[in-house]
């Protein structure tokens, strides 16, 4: 698993087409379906590898999202590629009707996710399509956060008979996870121990919350880290265990406070276990353009902030006290 | 240059129609629901491509090589179940419990409950796009089925209709059959079609779609057309206008617009019995 921060950072957006090109060998049956925006999400390389199983769909996410229906329907595994806003939402009910509803085995790259968009703004940056597609029924999401993390998602949906939504993301994020990494359906990564505080994180955000457990712990606050790369179905046990056993938890995501990984880890303690959760995330809001980490600094959402969430939190709740 | 389609079998899926027709009558009376005007104005034309054009064997539905039909008006159900029940996908008796809670034949096709149903629908606009999506796969698997899609006119209001009409066009898609049920009327008003000389055909035509347009009535017509059609989607997409009435086959039912999905009383239904009784013969 995880050792140090200082392994070079790799985007994950690179990863997914890399691992797309990995499979393209052996499956036949891989089709990549791309919404003009092949060379910012890299399945350019798929594209130039395998160009007879590669699909310019053109500037119409409907249409794309339907023609993988259709192709799913004869035993294809599409792809469908663009950015996630468009994807959750311009495609949204054709993923909803011609995907989901229908059952069909169709892989949604949900690129660009979060806020990270090459300062395009809130135009293009991705906040609540986690929160559309978890309360999609028969869809999964998952969540990856480094490179490696995403190319085990990737594999992971291959064979999965039904639809899985993938976030990948735009700028490099710190290697956490080894090559051989696997991930599972339902499955989190504890990264690090502790039972003063969780810190329950997904997507890009892990790298930050592991480096803050790891500060935490230099302070005397053991912090439980869990990777919940796997948002739907999610780890209930694992987040469970963490509400009995820390007593107070924090969640961060890159992606709104609503209905995301936030959302979810509530939704499983307020049934069973209840207990404090902090959500870090955007505060239901539209973001703007700007350096990535200077906005994720105004959010609220760097290292430093989820440190002093999860202290106040440990002061506040902590089981373990 | 009409290709010519024999007495016989005109009268053979005449009789289909009419099948299709008494089925559909009987399922929504039965229900006391269901969208009764747009499956009369469709059921000639899927008693012609049930029980003449489509290259399928209901003994088995997930067949590879079979021809697709997309049923993207997915809310004349009941004359799709009807022609599904007479083309023995399933029992027609599994009819009488159309719209019921645990039923096999929901108000929308759903493929995963429905034999012989190739795609779910009823969020109009959506069966286009999918139906090139299993041509594409047909060609790229070296299979020669044809994909047929069913469309009502108001539904090509839908964007989406236009997104797979100009992809379908710019990649000249094989073996994708786009059919538009021309009843001119939609669920509150009469369909929002722009004025003028062949309107629909210059907009298909200009992405690069073939068209033809037909009565979507009169059997041998229509038989005709589509056979045509097939021949056409060797090479690239075609587009089927036919021209229908909503209703079709029951007088008080024709035109009226509130027949999109009125309730079938007792006394409609007996009065609607007997008048497709006298065009088609008891059965």
């Amino acid at each position: 698993m995880h050792s140090k921060i200082e392994i070079p950072a790799i985007a994950p957006r690179q990863a997914f087409g890399e691992v797309l090109l990995e499979l393209g060998e052996n499956r036949q049956d891989l089709i990549v379906l791309d919404g003009d925006v092949c060379t910012s999400t890299r399945t350019d390389m798929f594209r130039d590898r395998y160009p007879e199983r590669f699909i310019q769909a053109g500037i119409a996410e409907a249409n794309m999202a339907g023609m993988a229906a259709g192709l799913a329907s004869c035993g294809f595994k599409p792809v469908v590629s663009t950015f996630a806003v468009f994807l959750a939402k311009r495609a949204l009910d054709q993923i909803r009707v011609s995907i989901a509803h229908a059952e069909l085995p169709v892989i949604l790259n949900g690129a660009y996710a979060g806020l990270p968009t090459g300062n395009s703004g809130a135009t293009h940056s991705s906040v609540s399509d986690m929160a559309v597609m978890r309360s999609m029924p028969h869809m999964t999401v998952l969540d990856p956060a480094d490179a490696e993390d995403t190319k085990a998602a990737v594999r992971l949906a291959m064979n999965h008979d039904g639809p899985v939504y993938i976030r990948t993301v735009r700028c490099p994020v710190p290697q956490i996870f080894s090559e051989g990494h696997t991930m599972e359906f339902g499955r989190s990564e504890r990264l690090l121990e502790g039972d003063d505080v969780a810190i329950i994180s997904s997507g890009m955000m892990t790298p930050k919350a592991l480096e803050a457990g790891l500060a935490l712990k230099k302070q005397g606050i053991g912090a439980r880290v869990i990777h919940m790369g796997s948002v739907k179905p999610i780890d209930r046990e694992a987040v469970l265990a963490a509400a009995r056993e820390c007593g107070a938890i924090v969640t961060v995501e890159n992606h709104s406070v609503i209905g995301g990984l936030g959302g979810a880890v509530s939704e499983v303690v307020t049934s069973q276990s209840p207990c404090p959760v902090r959500r870090l995330g955007f505060d239901d809001r539209f973001l703007e353009s700007g350096n990535d980490e200077i906005l994720f600094s105004r959010y609220g959402m760097n290292t430093e902030n989820i440190i002093e969430a999860a202290k106040e939190m440990y002061r506040e709740y902590s089981s373990s006290k | 240059m009409k290709i010519k389609i024999s007495i016989d079998e005109i009268q053979a899926v005449k009789e289909k129609a009419g099948r299709i027709r008494r089925l559909s009558l009987k399922t929504c009376h039965h229900a006391g629901c269901g969208h009764l005007g747009g499956s009369f104005s469709e059921a000639d034309i899927l008693a012609c491509l049930y029980f003449s054009q489509l290259h399928i064997d209901p003994s088995r539905p997930a067949l590879a090589e079979r021809d697709r039909f997309i049923l993207s008006k997915g809310h004349s159900t009941p004359g799709y179940y009807a022609a599904l029940a007479a083309a023995g996908y399933f029992d027609e008796s599994v009819l009488e419990t159309f719209d019921e809670a645990g039923s096999p034949l929901q108000g929308h096709p759903d493929r995963m409950k429905t034999p012989g149903v190739d795609m779910s629908t009823g969020s109009l606009g959506q069966g286009l796009s999918v139906g090139a999506g299993m041509a594409l796969a047909g060609q790229m698997k070296v299979l020669d089925y044809y994909v047929y899609v069913l469309m009502g006119d108001g539904e090509i209001q839908e964007g989406q209709v236009w997104e797979a009409v100009n992809f379908a066009g710019f990649r000249q898609i094989r073996r994708l059959i786009g059919i538009v049920d021309c009843n001119n009327l939609q669920l509150s008003a009469k369909t929002l079609s722009p004025a003028g000389e062949r309107t629909l055909e210059r907009r298909f035509e200009a992405f690069g779609w073939k068209t033809l347009r037909c009565s979507g009535h009169e059997i041998g017509e229509l038989l005709s057309t589509l056979r045509e059609a097939r021949n056409l989607a060797a090479d690239g997409p075609v587009m089927v206008l036919a021209d229908t009435v909503k209703g079709k086959g029951v007088s008080f039912m024709e035109n009226q617009i509130e027949w999109h999905s009125k309730i079938v009383s007792d006394r409609d239904y007996e009065k609607a019995r007997a008048e497709l009784e006298e065009v088609y013969g008891a059965q």
